[in-house]
């Protein structure tokens, strides 16, 4: 898959919660080797704008369009593109660390070797929790089997949702240097996160979503509300 | 460090490896189908407690009271289908599986059938027998649990997804799934009836295999697009 | 003169027409339904076999009747609104599910009152009883879930998805059950075929379903307003009008 060419777009986004129009108007373009951060204050939608992007939730207007498709008409080759990580982990307390994380990249569509797996595991710390159920691991240890997918995936488009959370200091430094990795081979990285980090990129955006957010005015203004009535 | 080669699979082999990371989570959390077969058993043994134990009308109702409790075992299994894939995130990223959503339903659906179903279906002839049916009604009780549970498990899929997240879930998962069921319960049950009578079950046989091929058709369609609303 | 329908497609066009048509409709109700009903008990004869207690008919029929069919348009918007997300079908859907089950709640009184006088039970596993009864069932099941979901376009949404599914089980759970009842009730028991019907009474309970059907859109219609109304509250267009119509 070439590195290096792709563009994602994102035009006149708005996202609505319940009753609350949370964003609006939310245009940007990312080419690839963009390191984006999504800022706002707790609520203003930065998780919505993430998942909305992977397509878990329908946008109230706008489109995203990533290699100059939509990514809703295309969805199953923007898909392969994707890595998404959310807030949870999605580990089973069950598995063994590398059972979690091989079924969570196999369900994704990229297969790896367990000598592959073992390798990132070890890299990251996890090398003598290896075979111990992940029930008794800590939240930050289930954190790093969840982003082990970042060292293994080929994928160009990262879309990692306070990835830094629960980490501890030599974790975060290891997942920065992946990230600065990535987006320095012409990958794409939108995150959000609470804490200052200090990831090394060429080409750093910011998404401020506390500028797309005006309640007061879309939430009187019947031609918002209006273009959401089909 | 340099990233792994990566491999595309296939839809086949994803198919596969979500279905053996499900059947291992029911391996080595087994204790919750031994439950779901001690429910079973116990619903059924609590009807002669309460009509009396009279043998000719044990047998005139042993294929409904098996068939009752069966549908009502493979209820109580439900939450396992979606919810703690729910809880801990690992739906979403099923969703965003670049396999289509509905053959992952199904997948999830044939594990669950394999966990409860296949139980259900070797545990309701010993059950049977409890009520005097004979051999030939006990096979058709039999068959007819084992093709009837998969309709159970697809139609509880739609019920499950689209009440994840909720309130009171599980109650409301009962409420919209069972009236949807009761066909299930009248062909299957009927079979037992018609093989006692010396009727022949073929014709309920064949309706509730009828009945099978249409709930997979649709049933996980349906499914999925309740989970897309679901995570929205 | 040209009209252009799809302007009505809006909540906020649609509200005030609805405003205005829905008392009509409680008119046409109201007339049909003296009509229906001076024909059920002054014109239509009495039953040789039933006596008088048959002309409760006149409500259940037409009862039983408008619950399919209100089930079936309620799948129908439903659906409707989940395909091509229109909002006002799904609010439509969402109207019409409580009279829907009103109606299935009175077929199924009526039938058991009158049953006991002709059977001497208040409830035989007839199967159109037992097929109204699973009807009630899914009815309840569509507007639990529409109020468990806090969310109003989740809940349209799921709901769609829903009574979709049911729309195409009710005929399957409606032959299974006749089926069931053929095999196991020897004696036919049917409420609606009473023997010798005259053609008078067909008249009536067509008269009582016309004004039932009359009723349900006036109700809907005005149900249908106060679930725009609560959706639309914060929406500029409805602060405007809301001191017309209160």
């Amino acid at each position: 898959m070439p590195k290096g060419t792709d563009l994602l777009q994102l035009n006149k986004l708005a996202c609505v919660k319940g009753e609350r129009l949370l964003f609006s108007g939310l245009s940007c373009e990312i080419p690839s080797g963009s390191l984006v951060r999504v800022t706002g204050a707790n609520g203003a939608g930065k998780t919505s704008l993430l998942r909305m992007i992977a397509g878990l939730s329908e946008p109230a207007a706008g489109e995203i369009v990533w290699k100059s498709q939509n990514t809703r008409l295309s969805r199953s080759e923007f898909l392969q593109d994707i890595l998404y990580l959310g807030h949870a982990s999605a580990i089973k307390d069950e598995l063994l660390p590398a059972e979690n994380l091989m079924a969570n990249c196999t369900i994704q569509g990229e297969a790896f070797s367990a000598p592959e797996v073992h390798a990132v595991l070890e890299e990251l710390g996890m090398g003598e929790r290896l075979d111990v159920e992940s029930l008794s691991l800590s939240a930050g240890q289930r954190r790093r089997i969840a982003l082990a997918r970042v060292w293994l995936t080929h994928r160009p488009l990262w879309l990692l949702d306070e990835p830094f959370n629960a980490l501890d200091v030599k974790s975060v430094e290891q997942l920065c240097l992946q990230i600065s990795y990535h987006v320095g081979e012409g990958g794409i990285c939108l995150y959000t996160t609470h804490q200052p980090v200090d990831i090394v990129s060429n080409r750093q955006l910011t998404i401020p979503l506390d500028a797309f957010c005006q309640p007061a005015k879309a939430q009187s203004d019947p031609s918002v509300l209006n273009g959401l009535i089909l | 460090m340099s990233p792994a080669i990566q491999n595309q699979s296939s839809s086949f082999a994803m198919a596969i490896a979500l279905l053996r990371r499900d059947l291992l989570l029911v391996y080595r959390r087994r204790s919750d189908s031994v439950t779901v077969l001690v429910f079973f058993s116990i619903v059924v043994s609590l009807f002669p407690l309460g009509v009396g134990a009279d043998p000719t009308m044990l047998r005139l109702i042993g294929g409904g009271v098996v068939w009752v409790a069966a549908l009502l075992s493979a209820m109580l299994s439900l939450p396992r289908l979606f919810s703690s894939d729910f809880a801990d995130g690992t739906l979403e990223q099923l969703v965003l599986s670049p396999q289509p959503l509905a053959l992952t339903v199904g997948i999830k659906c044939l594990a669950h059938w394999l966990a409860t179903g296949i139980p259900l279906a070797l545990m309701a002839p010993l059950l049977g027998l409890q009520f005097g049916l004979d051999s030939d009604a006990l096979w058709v009780l039999s068959l007819g649990v084992l093709m009837g549970t998969p309709i159970l498990s697809l139609i509880g899929a739609v019920g499950t997804a689209l009440t994840l997240g909720l309130r009171g879930g599980n109650l409301l998962v009962a409420l919209l799934v069972l009236p949807l069921n009761i066909p299930v319960l009248i062909l299957g049950a009927g079979a037992v009836d018609a093989a006692q009578s010396g009727l022949g079950a073929g014709a309920h046989l064949s309706l509730l295999g009828a009945l099978l091929i249409m709930t997979l058709i649709g049933a996980p369609f349906a499914a999925a697009s309740a989970l897309r609303i679901s995570l929205d | 003169m040209q009209v252009n329908w799809f302007k009505y497609a809006a909540p906020a066009n649609f509200f005030p027409l609805a405003g205005k048509i829905y008392p009509w409709f409680y008119v046409f109700a109201a007339l049909l339904a003296v009509a229906g009903m001076y024909i059920g008990f002054f014109v239509a004869p009495t039953d040789f076999q039933q006596g008088e207690a048959y002309r409760i008919i006149f409500i259940h029929v037409p009862a039983a009747w408008m619950s399919m069919f209100l089930y079936l348009v309620m799948a129908f918007y439903a659906s409707l609104g989940f395909i091509f997300n229109t909002r006002l079908s799904s609010m439509m859907a969402r109207a019409i599910a409580p009279t829907g089950a009103m109606f299935t709640f009175l077929a199924l009184w009526t039938g058991s009152m009158w049953g006991r006088p002709m059977w001497g039970a208040y409830w035989v596993w007839d199967a159109r009883l037992t097929s109204e009864l699973i009807l009630f069932f899914l009815y309840i099941g569509f507007m639990a879930l529409q109020a468990a979901i806090d969310d109003p376009r989740r809940g349209d949404k799921a709901g769609g998805v829903l009574a979709l599914v049911g729309a195409i089980n009710v005929p399957i759970i409606y032959f299974s059950v006749k089926w069931w009842n053929t095999l196991h009730q020897g004696s036919s028991i049917n409420l609606t075929r009473a023997p010798s019907m005259a053609s008078i009474m067909l008249w009536g309970m067509l008269l009582m379903a016309l004004s039932f059907w009359m009723y349900s859109i006036a109700v809907i219609l005005s149900r249908v307003q106060c679930v725009i109304a609560e959706r639309e509250r914060r929406a500029a267009w409805l602060q405007h009008i809301e001191p017309h119509t209160t």
